[in-house]
């Protein structure tokens, strides 16, 4: 008896139709996973750096050797412009310069200056690895010194013994020169970047896109949709009006989960560094940017959505239907979290232009690097993408799908606009 | 001017043909009834006519306008009621009615409408609470009011009476011929033999999407040597 249920309850539930955008999923996750790469196998990697030793005296000597030892230089030369050239042509993390007097100036009881000029390649959690290897390699550095301060003398500054080092940096990442700060530091800075806005905009499209989806499936489920499809409303205009209805509540939803999850992360803020400090602050221009990004990207998914949503038969397959659009977010918001869109390989970076949510997910930091195009090809990408969904759906709206789950073939263009128009 | 003029109408759903060839005429003033059993294609040929369907062959008129082509003007005179039609669960019975007259006129004419609407489904206090705590014949009642408030120049009515009670529907069966003294022309389908005897001026019976047989009660009982419709249906479909 119990057998016969579990059959029927499995005959119901795993259907073609549930199968198959898991499975597509699973093949997007999959290959997501093996395009971004292995943390792992990253930190292990020896970090790609340059050395530029005007010093040539005992202190110089350990960290030379330390370095070497740990690292792949890739040049090891007098000239820093040239060396900064060299690591940048290699992909390297940074170019290290110990000044002449290093050595001196710890013998003297002052800490050596070591000038580090970063070449940050991306903003994402897993593009800061390098730099985070080449950090612990200058804490060895330090140790080496310290050891041999140790041995050599007890009369030095215990303060000079454990901090024998001072760093000088810049950071240069996509086009700007930004002094005084680590590629780490910045990478922290713009960490919240990196997590609160994809998370946001996830979180928006997911809400929103439910609310279109399930509003659709209970149409159906209510026996509501032939009434609505016989008043005297364009098709364009019932679909328009679910859209922005949806958007509405969506964003409300959206707002309301935001406000806890704000105060979540804020409690993980480290920084205090003033990004105006850097030139990387948004202006007014800047943030309405973003809004339009945003606002386009969770018009195009609800589009999507009430794609989708003409599929639903009723209020329960409305919500196997948000899967795909669940998985799509979460898929832009992990890539863009984890790596930048520069330094993700182009196929994977196709796949994330091509998803209209990665676009806002990615605007506020390409804005702060001035990278206008990328946000405004986002935009416009976007918009497009929207209006063609849009078509689609009203173009199902004039068809028989809605009521009998089959399309006419008439799809010419011609007729979706024609059927846009009514 | 015909209120509806179908002519040679064919309807495919992929390979199967749930219409094949009607023709009918509905006047203005007039109560038209679909009848035949299930699947024989009523409630296609009433879709296909509310503008809900593409037509495969054939042709639609209504009022003069032709479908699909002008099917936003059709909408403009119609108002369909589905077999099975439900309304908005979170709205109240009057937020409803508002609802759906707003789609069709607005200031005194949108509250005459709605006023008509009210009269029409006569739920009294209960008008302001959500249809999900309706019952199948005040949701009914309420959809019924919801077609005929906004003065159509066709109603389209799918099983106008489905799931009421004999009082009930009765009471619907009012509206509708009060409706047609004020002008408006009904298509209807229905189950009940003795509702369409009742209400119809005129009758086609639908078997295979094909129409076997039509003309008024009286000629087809007699054509059939019948005592009533549905003695001639059994005969015509056999």
């Amino acid at each position: 008896m119990i057998g016969n249920i579990i059959k029927k309850e499995f005959k119901e539930l795993f259907t073609l139709s549930t199968l198959i955008p898991i499975v597509v999923i699973a093949i997007v996750f999959g290959f997501v996973g093996q395009s971004i790469g292995n943390i792992g196998e990253t930190m292990e990697e020896k970090p790609v750096i340059g050395i530029v030793d005007m010093d040539d005296g005992d202190f110089s000597d350990i960290a030379m050797a330390v370095l070497i030892e740990s690292a792949e230089v890739v040049y090891n030369g007098g000239d820093a412009a040239e060396g900064l050239e060299e690591v940048r042509e290699e992909n390297g993390v940074a170019l290290l310069v110990i000044p002449e007097s290093f050595s001196q100036n710890i013998y003297a009881n002052h800490p050596g200056e070591i000038e580090i000029y970063w070449i940050m390649k991306g903003a994402g959690m897993m593009d800061s690895i390098s730099s985070g290897v080449l950090e612990g390699l200058i804490q060895a550095v330090n140790q080496g010194i310290s050891k041999t301060l140790i041995q050599q003398d007890s009369s030095f500054d215990p303060a000079l013994v454990l901090a024998p080092t001072t760093r000088v940096e810049t950071t240069f990442f996509k086009g700007k020169e930004i002094e005084g700060l680590s590629s780490s530091q910045l990478g922290n800075m713009l960490s919240s970047q990196s997590i609160v806005i994809p998370v946001v905009v996830m979180m928006l499209i997911i809400m929103a896109g439910a609310s279109v989806i399930s509003s659709m499936g209970l149409e159906k489920e209510n026996k509501t949709l032939e009434t609505l499809l016989t008043l005297p409303v364009r098709r364009s205009h019932i679909v328009i009006g679910k859209i922005v209805g949806s958007a509405l509540v969506g964003m409300i939803m959206a707002a309301i989960y935001m406000i806890g999850f704000s105060r979540y992360m804020s409690s993980f803020q480290i920084s205090d560094i003033n990004l105006a400090d850097f030139g990387l602050a948004l202006g007014m221009q800047d943030y309405l940017l973003v809004g339009i990004s945003l606002f386009v990207a969770l018009l195009a998914g609800l589009s999507l959505c009430i794609v989708l949503g003409t599929f639903a038969k009723n209020y329960r397959s409305a919500q196997t239907l948000v899967f795909p659009i669940t998985a799509l977010a979460m898929i832009s918001m992990f890539i863009t979290m984890f790596k930048d869109f520069d330094t993700i390989p182009a196929v994977l970076r196709i796949l994330v232009f091509a998803i209209p949510f990665s676009h806002p997910m990615m605007a506020m930091r390409a804005l702060m690097l001035d990278n206008y195009s990328l946000v405004i090809g986002g935009i416009a990408y976007t918009a497009v993408f929207t209006v063609i969904m849009i078509v689609v759906a009203v173009r199902i709206f004039n068809s028989d799908r809605l009521l009998t789950g089959s399309v006419q073939k008439r799809l010419a263009l011609g007729k979706l606009v024609w059927g846009f128009r009514r | 001017m015909k209120a509806v003029e179908v002519r040679e109408l064919v309807k495919d759903y992929g390979n199967f043909r749930a219409i094949n060839g009607i023709s009918f005429e509905v006047n203005e003033g007039e109560i038209f009834g679909l009848i035949g059993p299930n699947g024989a294609g009523k409630t296609t040929a009433l879709r296909v006519i509310a503008t809900l369907l593409q037509i495969t062959s054939g042709s639609v008129t209504v009022f003069g306008y032709e479908l699909p082509k002008e099917a936003g003007e059709v909408r403009k005179i119609i108002s369909y009621l589905p077999e099975e039609a439900g309304a908005y669960k979170n709205l109240t019975g009057r937020e409803y009615l508002n609802f759906i007259a707003k789609f069709f006129g607005e200031g005194e004419k949108f509250q005459n409408m709605v006023q008509r609407g009210l009269e029409i489904a006569n739920l009294g206090e209960r008008i302001n609470d959500k249809v999900d705590t309706y019952s199948k014949g005040m949701t009914r009642r309420l959809l019924v009011g919801r077609a005929l408030m906004v003065n159509p120049r066709l109603a389209i009515l799918d099983e106008p009476t489905s799931g009421l009670d004999v009082v009930n529907a009765q009471e619907v069966r009012r509206i509708i011929n009060s409706s047609v003294e004020a002008g408006v022309a009904v298509l209807l389908s229905s189950h009940n033999m003795l509702e369409v005897e009742l209400l119809c001026h005129r009758i086609v019976l639908i078997n295979d999407g094909r129409i076997v047989a039509g003309g008024t009660a009286a000629e087809l009982k007699k054509e059939y040597d019948a005592r009533n419709i549905e003695e001639v249906f059994v005969k015509a479909i056999k």
